[in-house]
């Protein structure tokens, strides 16, 4: 990155640098995330629109209300304990790429660590999740659970978003814990060290901040709305 | 990046930023979860209180998304090219969400209109209050097929 400070009269698109005052990949980064986004709203969309077209739903607060060793009765409980460990996560990937900037690589390496066991703990809540839903009958083409007005639903609709939708966000979450691994290996290996830099923590960075939007609104739209 | 030639006050700052952007979002989440449980309590039949409670969450959930994008993605502190490129292209999702949302709304209305064998009968309109005055019409056209 050959930028620091930016003239008030720069000239970004007369050429000889990027328009966008960032490296290739980071703008490429940002474009994937923008099409991933699309996906994701996609989804998320045609679930509102079945929503909107049905006469009837399950009530989020009746559907999710277990807690491991806990039991059930206790609504939204469980999903604040999965958004809180994805804020944290989220919040130190930012604090290892702010380290990253500093080129401090213990630094580094001990929050890209707390950021991967922020990604599993979240994955095993939704293994949980999961489970403990397939117990009760659910799964794509099966829906137990009766409409908010008590009626028996007559589609499986709910349960086929359900598990596409935080399936798709769990892999999301799955490939973000992942790379976040290749990212802690390839810094123990002191490869940024000797790139001189750590834009690479940067780009994962990114992809793990979104995978956290992303859960804002999923939560939102199956949990909370 | 701008940040190769960090200072020490520069290096306070953004921490400070860290550290407020997550009060922010907690503080927003725990609204959220307080809502979404008031509305469960409180207002269990749709009318305007849930309406309103929904609203309010989902306006909640787009700060937090700002936050999260503008703050921890960096995308607040870059320039406005950048900026541009990726935000204006999501514009698109306004036109999406009110299309498609509107789409489902007026199947609903339609077929509880005009199909009403296929229509999930028996049940009453929770979902949707408006399609409300289109079942009274199937049932007031039934009763003179009938």
């Amino acid at each position: 990155m050959s930028t620091t400070v930016v003239p008030t009269d720069q000239k970004w698109w007369s050429g000889g640098r990027s328009p966008f005052n960032v490296e290739y990949g980071k703008l490429m980064m940002w474009y994937f995330l923008m099409s991933d986004a699309f996906t994701f709203g996609a989804f998320l969309i045609s679930y509102g629109t079945i929503r909107f077209a049905s006469n009837g739903w399950p009530d989020p607060n009746e559907v999710f209300q277990s807690f491991p060793f806990l039991g059930s009765g206790l609504p939204l409980l469980f999903v604040s304990l999965m958004t809180f460990i994805l804020i944290v996560s989220s919040v130190t990937m930012v604090l290892a790429v702010k380290a990253g900037h500093e080129r401090k690589k213990e630094l580094v390496v001990k929050y890209l660590i707390w950021t991967i066991i922020g990604g599993i703990a979240f994955l095993l809540c939704q293994a949980w999740e999961w489970n403990h839903l397939h117990h009760e009958g659910a799964w794509w083409g099966r829906n137990p659970f009766p409409n908010s007005d008590g009626s028996l639903s007559t589609t499986t609709n709910f349960s086929n978003f359900f598990f596409t939708i935080t399936g798709f966000h769990g892999f999301h979450v799955l490939s973000g814990v992942v790379i976040n691994i290749i990212m802690l290996i390839m810094t123990l290996k002191g490869t940024f060290e000797k790139k001189g830099h750590y834009l690479m923590i940067e780009k994962a960075g990114l992809y793990w901040h979104f995978v956290d939007l992303v859960w804002v609104f999923v939560f939102t739209c199956f949990y909370l709305v | 990046m701008e940040h190769t030639i960090s200072h020490k006050d520069e290096q306070f700052e953004a921490k400070n930023e860290v550290k407020k952007v997550t009060i922010i979002l907690s503080v927003l989440t725990l609204v959220e979860l307080a809502l979404g449980y008031l509305m469960f309590k409180m207002f269990p039949d749709d009318g305007f209180a849930r309406n309103f409670i929904k609203g309010t969450i989902i306006i909640l959930m787009l700060a937090k998304a700002y936050y999260i994008v503008a703050y921890f993605m960096h995308l607040g502190h870059e320039i406005k090219n950048l900026i541009m490129t990726i935000v204006v292209p999501l514009v698109l999702f306004v036109w999406f969400i009110i299309a498609f949302l509107y789409d489902g709304h007026s199947f609903n209305v339609n077929r509880n209109t005009y199909d009403r064998y296929k229509n999930e009968r028996g049940q009453p309109n929770q979902m949707n209050p408006h399609a409300e005055p289109a079942r009274e019409h199937n049932e007031v056209k039934s009763k003179t097929v009938e």
